[in-house]
């Protein structure tokens, strides 16, 4: 790989620019491959790098029906945290967050990881109560956090209102992990297209899946807009469109596809310098480095495939802003969207092999996948390339609907009598 | 002197009433009618602000929403406002308007410097740098970026003014009131049917407010202000001016921002909200949104002083402004010759038009010739000069392509450049909600094509810049979205006024003006001003393999501005085009996204903020009497319960100890009203029952209560309750008070979806009865007291029985039942009888030392006899034999959840199981709720993960018992009873514990069944 660097910016600014080489190659698709990868976003394209890089598999293609991090990677918040429940979560967003803490170096492209610490709100004492125990079991599971008060809250994030008296829902405390924080999500998309390409793999965009061949129960290729590609190993890896997926195999997945919004605000100086989620208040919140704060929620009520904005959500999610932080009522909303994630019951996601042998399915990451994103490509890499799950994902099979085993990420449910 | 670039006359300002205005920290006159940015430029002053990236000097350069430069901080204090465009903010008296993003000045801004180091500052430069030393990014790198980044400052302090909104629906919504607006809404307004027209301007009009045309032979505003005083006339139109419609949804949807005061002061001065969300359902929506002005993309066109024509002639005809004093016109179309006369008209030396065709003929040129302006037929301006301003251009002549210049160049001299590339429709809206486009040639730009709903596009949005086209398509898209609701026929009804014929000649496409070097070696070529995204980006991204217009966006910040890319987006979709080699109308646009311009963000939350309104507050009946006897409340969902009752001087614990001992002695009274209620009904309700609950309903005689535990589908617990028999029919449910809303929508959902043969009905009941709580020794002699009309003996109305009667002559339901182990009776009365029967049961208590408690004490008691409450101690992950609870499981039947039970993880063995824990070293020590418990006794030194075995779900000190009590989840915690397991807490204390049964207290039931 020719490497980038202050150096090659200098000495190609000599040449006006006029010699920068391809981050990747745009290729036709080979008539066959020993696997491939359904999707191009960063799940996709990171599963396909450490299929090349641990398991040595370069004879790969990619296949995106649209441009590489055109779904949910290009349209996330960009929140980046380890700091889940169970200890088979903690494991894979542990997992996660440490190849996120390596890869800029490794693959030579600025992610702007900005680990500037996440704090999970609680308001009221039942948060508090699951706050102490996600906290605890994370402590004990190697993943950084502490329990912090409200006082401390307010230190670290100024303009909140930690007011007892002039809010609806006070702030009492909050979890706060210092490794999580933000990354830049295009970069990752980019920055694993670029490093897939050094690796001989081919990625290939525009390129549509429209079916799933199979024989007596094996894959055996993928029909697609640029014609069959013979491959005996699927890995779909299409969150929003994995139902859709699933049906060209005739096979029904667990998960229902629901819109998730968005939105950001005009650029403006510093306000915020961590990422502060909050359930009950529901709206999380983070600052980019271009200025702009950065807005979401949860998903719809709804199922659908849109990817457009529901302006009742948006006005929800505001409301709980304003509420939070009263200054940012006079700052003006420049942009709202949103992305198709698909939910499984448990909201814990699936990295499984299916009933059809040698296709795997990567999805059900519901509003939590841009974090995961690395874990989950090392995770499903192993999963494609031994055709069996490793120690880190084997909880998350489709298994778990079967045996029971569901690993309930939605948080201690409700409140109390 | 102030206002030295005013015109003597003329313009839709109103000259008797000055207004007077600072720009960074200079005092300035303007009129009213004046935006800020004319006001600015009626004082000479053209440089606002400063660049994103560069920090080149930047000027006004549109006049309205599409101006990417001219961003000020308007207002100091609580109510300042960052990012403002000038452009878009009206004048009025006292208005502080400050420069952003430089420092110390506009005029001097030191950051400029980075202008030196741009060859290293190419699109994505921060993709390939700051990488090393990995430490630095976050220590070094990221933090100057940060401070460097953003445009204006947030306020410091809550937002004093406030904001409302509107729901709406309406036959017609009109977006937008220029010609093809004003055009429908008559069309539409006439018929009787209920328009609504909004505009974004302060005046109806659209383009005819700053240009010449006529319409019947007068000027073309004559004609607004007569359509919009009929439009006044007709009872069902509404009209909102200074109202921009910023997002359109599915099924006419359409939300609209009205600025109520923006244009009276920083905050609103008369106490009306400051601004107003009007969320309009309508039938048929009529888009007559207009079109922006691109400019032409050449070098170093990016000067203070270098604008839109169309720009110009506004600045000219509506605000009486001279924006220069010697122009140059640059254009590959006829409109800008327009632009052209307008100056000329108004004493400006027009140095020359530049036209990029070598020939063309038309109504306009030709009195362009008339005036003697020179015209530059075949050339183009290669580059510019100037500091902070322009003052001059290059010339040449272009070769037959268009992609190359030659010959002579030709300084010419000036102080304005309006240059014009075309038109783009402003087709927003209609992409919003997942309308079409497609590219039309004959204007170089894309337009609607398949609309979503009832959508019509009308005017030059649609791709008809001719007023005379305008008008007809107006009036054709109000009658069809008239006939559209009933009222008239799809012909048009009204007459269009007369115009005058305007022979055009076609315009002649040009993204890039080339220049004599070759692109990433020529001065930049600047497509968005705002984020200083040149057309070498664009070249550069695509060298790359960013081919995607959506890759090109992001790689280069194209649009990424506050302005969205109005006035870049279509230039940078043309040269991405050209550097790929590929045709414009496949490359496309990126998406139109919501807002179509900033809003507001308190204009979303409106009202609904603040401790009353943010969620509705739910109180009891009684919620005073708590107030008044000093309860400390806690959020239960939405409801507000006492917590507790401390006495004066009475700590938590204190407060905690006596109202558990009280209720232990002698009886306490508890408000229990927010638990849920549902009222099920109709002859398969027990059948209904029988499925929802995982015991047997079926036999339970009227007149009896029973505990009952649901189960979501996956088998594990959902919410719990008791349940009385009303009638045979009818069966009173109750659920937890966090938990009403959802269990009432599960039931609804398998009632509607699974089983619509049942014949049942469900009412929620929650706020239909209050619920008076008793318990303790003394409970009965209480309530013997109050209630009437039944036998309290225990052999008359045992325990888990209800009866009717009346509390304090009010008609009652008692219920023998009890949380807490004591002696227990709850009255429900009707809510308005609630603080009525309280006090009676009050005042009948004073004799056996009642006291009143709160869902604390209620939790200790509870927890002493090892009840659950689900959502603290079962978390969606728990299932009823993890609490022991086989015997609620029926064997006879089915209900929501058994086939999950008799799943593999279900029959686990390690599962983890509900016990108590006592705490060893010190028996008074309470475990935090939420503390995990492990075997290893170092877990905190120990290398991780260390394995866990349970975890604390409540935790409390029982002062009936004299010392902490604790109940957990534990793995096999049934099977070990006395084993001792660690708590590791987080500031390094281990805490060690015994596992017990749950059950702390009376664990036969004597002290319930009395």
């Amino acid at each position: 790989m020719r490497k980038y660097s202050i150096f090659s910016l200098a000495r190609n600014a000599l040449s006006h620019h006029e010699n920068w080489w391809q981050a990747w190659r745009s290729p036709e698709p080979k008539k066959r491959y020993d696997a491939v990868i359904i999707g191009g976003g960063g799940h996709g394209l990171s599963t396909a790098y450490y299929l090349a890089k641990e398991h040595g598999m370069t004879n790969i293609a990619v296949i995106e029906k649209g441009w590489l991090g055109g779904g949910n990677t290009g349209r996330n918040t960009t929140i980046i945290r380890s700091n889940y429940l169970w200890t088979a979560s903690a494991g894979i967003y542990e997992k996660g967050l440490k190849l996120w803490e390596g890869i800029t170096q490794e693959v030579n492209f600025n992610m702007m990881l900005s680990q500037r610490g996440v704090l999970n709100l609680g308001h009221n004492l039942q948060d508090m109560r699951t706050i102490e125990r996600r906290v605890n079991a994370n402590r004990l599971n190697g993943v950084d956090g502490v329990v912090l008060n409200a006082q401390q809250v307010k230190e670290m994030v100024p303009i909140i209102n930690t007011s007892e008296t002039n809010t609806r829902f006070p702030v009492l405390g909050s979890s706060y992990q210092p490794r999580g924080g933000i990354a830049r999500h295009d970069a990752l998309a980019w920055g694993m297209a670029r490093a897939c390409d050094d690796l001989g793999i081919d990625v290939i965009q525009q390129c549509e899946v429209t079916g799933i061949r199979r024989e007596d129960g094996q894959v055996t290729g993928v029909d697609t807009t640029k014609g069959f590609i013979e491959t005996n190993k699927v890995g779909a890896v299409t969150a929003g469109n994995s139902g859709v997926i699933a049906d060209m195999a005739g096979i029904r997945l667990p998960v229902q596809s629901r819109p998730l919004q968005a939105l950001v605000s005009e650029p403006i100086k510093p306000v915020i310098d961590t990422v502060v989620m909050s359930g009950a208040v529901h709206v999380y919140i983070s600052q980019s480095d271009k200025g702009e704060l950065v807005i979401g929620a949860g998903v719809d009520k709804y199922n659908g495939y849109g990817q457009k904005g529901s302006i009742s959500v948006i006005e929800e999610q505001l409301a709980a802003l304003v509420e939070l932080y009263p200054i940012v009522s006079r700052l003006r909303l420049l942009r709202h969207w949103a992305g198709c994630v698909d939910v499984c019951p448990d909201a814990s996601p699936l990295l499984t092999k299916t009933p059809v042998d040698g296709l795997y399915f990567n999805c059900g990451w519901g509003t939590g996948g841009w974090k995961a994103t690395l874990g989950s490509g090392w995770c499903f890499a192993h999963t494609i390339a031994n055709d069996e799950p490793h120690p880190l994902n084997e909880a998350f099979s489709m298994k778990r609907f079967e045996t029971g085993a569901v690993i309930d990420e939605h948080g201690a449910a409700g409140v109390a009598h | 002197m102030s206002q030295t670039k005013r015109l003597q006359s003329g313009g839709r300002i109103d000259r008797s009433k000055p207004l007077t205005f600072t720009f960074n920290g200079q005092s300035l006159q303007g009129y009213e009618g004046d935006t800020l940015a004319s006001a600015l430029l009626a004082n000479g002053i053209s440089l606002v602000s400063r660049s994103f990236k560069l920090h080149r000097p930047r000027g006004i350069m549109g006049a309205g929403a599409e101006c990417p430069n001219s961003l000020v901080q308007v207002g100091r204090g609580a109510g300042t406002i960052p990012n403002l465009r000038a452009t878009q903010t009206e004048l009025y008296q006292g208005l502080e308007a400050n420069s952003v993003n430089c420092w110390p000045s506009v005029k001097f801004d030191v950051n400029a410097v980075t202008g030196l180091f741009s060859p290293l500052l190419p699109a994505g430069f921060y993709y390939k740098t700051f990488k090393w030393p990995k430490s630095w990014w976050d220590k070094v790198y990221e933090p100057r970026i940060r401070k460097a980044a953003g445009f204006g400052k947030a306020p410091t302090e809550p937002d004093p003014d406030r904001y409302d909104k509107k729901n709406r629906h309406c036959d017609v919504l009109i977006v937008g009131a220029g010609p093809a607006g004003l055009a429908a809404a008559l069309e539409a307004g006439r018929r009787g049917a209920r328009v609504i027209l909004c505009d974004e301007q302060n005046e109806f009009g659209g383009s005819l407010l700053a240009n010449r045309q006529y319409l019947d032979g007068k000027p073309g505003i004559e004609w607004a202000k007569t359509a919009v005083a009929e439009l006044e006339s007709l009872e069902e139109v509404t009209l909102l001016a200074r109202t921009t419609a910023f997002g359109h949804y599915h099924h006419g949807f359409v939300s609209l921002l009205e600025r109520v005061t923006d244009h009276m002061g920083l905050t609103s001065p008369d106490g009306r909200p400051r601004q107003r969300q009007w969320r309009v359902r309508a039938n048929q929506v009529v888009l007559a949104t207009g079109a922006i002005e691109r400019p032409l993309v050449f070098c170093n066109n990016d000067r203070p002083g270098i604008m839109p024509a169309s720009a110009v002639s506004t600045y000219i005809n509506r605000y009486g402004v001279r924006p220069g004093q010697r122009a140059v016109v640059f254009t590959n179309n006829d409109s800008a010759y327009q632009t052209a006369l307008d100056l000329n008209d108004h004493g400006i030396d027009v140095a020359a038009i530049v036209d990029v065709r070598p020939e063309s003929d038309s109504v306009l040129v030709d009195r362009a010739r008339k005036e003697e302006i020179p015209i530059y037929g075949g050339y183009a301006v290669v580059d510019t000069r100037g500091g902070q301003h322009v003052s001059g251009v290059k010339v040449m002549r272009l070769n037959g392509r268009g992609d190359g210049v030659y010959g002579e160049i030709h300084h010419l001299d000036c102080d304005l450049v309006a240059s014009s590339g075309g038109w783009n429709p402003v087709i927003h809206l209609h992409s919003h909600p997942g309308g079409t486009m497609r590219y039309d040639e004959s204007i170089a730009s894309f337009v609607p094509d398949q609309a979503v709903g009832n959508t019509y596009n009308a005017g030059a949005c649609n791709g008809n810049f001719a007023l005379g086209g305008c008008i007809t398509e107006g009036l054709s898209a109000g009658a069809t979205a008239a006939a559209g609701v009933g009222f008239g026929s799809e012909d048009i009804e009204g007459e269009a006024p007369a115009t005058g014929k305007q022979q055009e000649s076609p315009l002649r496409p040009m993204w890039r003006v080339p220049s004599r070097k070759a692109i990433p070696r020529a001065p930049k070529q600047f497509i968005d001003v705002q984020n200083d995204q040149t057309s070498a980006d664009v070249y550069l991204a695509v060298r790359e393999g960013y081919r995607s217009i959506e890759h090109i966006k992001r790689y280069t910040a194209m649009g990424f501005g506050t302005d969205q890319g109005k006035l870049g987006n279509i230039n940078g979709a043309g040269i991405a085009a050209e550097a790929l080699g590929e045709d414009i109308a496949k490359v496309g646009t990126t998406t139109f996204r919501p807002a179509y311009t900033p809003v507001t963000m308190g204009a979303f939350a409106g009202r609904e903020l603040g401790p009353e309104r943010f969620h509705a507050v739910r109180k009891t009946p009684m919620h005073k009497w708590h107030v008044d006897h000093g309860a400390l409340f806690e959020n239960v969902g939405d409801w507000k319960r006492p917590w507790y009752y401390p006495k004066p001087g009475e700590s938590m614990r204190e407060a905690l100890d006596r109202e558990s001992y009280q209720t232990r002695h002698a009886v306490g009274v508890l408000d229990a009203s927010t638990l849920g209620k549902i009222d099920v009904r109709g002859p398969d309700a027990a059948e209904f029952l029988n499925r929802v609950y995982t015991s047997g309903w079926k036999t339970m005689e009227v007149g009896k209560a029973r505990y009952g535990i649901m189960l979501s589908e996956d088998g594990m617990i959902m919410d719990d309750g008791v349940s009385a028999r009303i009638a045979e029919d009818h069966y009173h449910m109750t659920t937890t008070t966090g938990g009403a809303a959802r269990v009432l929508g599960h039931l609804e959902e398998y009632l509607q979806t699974e089983w619509p043969e049942l014949q049942v009905y469900l009412t929620s009941t929650t706020d239909q009865w209050a619920a008076i709580s008793l318990a303790g020794p003394h409970a009965r002699d209480v309530v013997a007291k109050v209630v009437s009309g039944v036998d309290l003996s225990g052999g008359a109305f045992p325990f888990m029985t209800w009866r009717d009667c009346e509390a304090a002559g009010v008609p009652a339901r008692l219920f023998r039942i009890s949380f807490s182990g004591e002696l227990g009776f709850e009255i429900n009365v009707q809510a308005n009888y609630g603080q009525y029967v309280w006090d009676a049961v009050w005042e009948a208590g004073q004799e056996y030392g009642i006291t009143p408690y709160g869902t604390e004490t209620m939790h200790i008691l509870r927890a002493e006899k090892g009840f659950i409450i689900a959502g603290q101690d079962t978390d969606g992950s728990v299932n009823p034999m993890d609490f022991g609870m086989h015997g609620l499981l029926s064997k006879k039947k089915d209900y929501i959840g058994r086939r999950s039970l008799s799943r593999p993880d279900a029959m686990r063995e390690d599962r983890e199981q509900f016990v108590g824990l006592v705490t060893l070293e010190d028996p008074k020590e309470i475990i935090p709720e939420g503390a995990q418990l492990v075997e290893e006794p170092n877990a905190n030194e120990a290398p991780k993960p260390v394995p866990l075995h349970g975890y604390v779900t409540s935790s409390y000190y029982s002062s009936t018992l004299g010392h902490s009590i604790a109940l957990a989840m534990v793995k096999r915690g049934r099977e070990r009873m006395d084993d001792v397991l660690y708590s590791p807490q987080a500031d390094g204390r281990v805490i060690q514990c015994r596992i017990t049964s749950p059950v702390f207290y009376d664990p036969k039931g004597e002290r319930q069944n009395v």
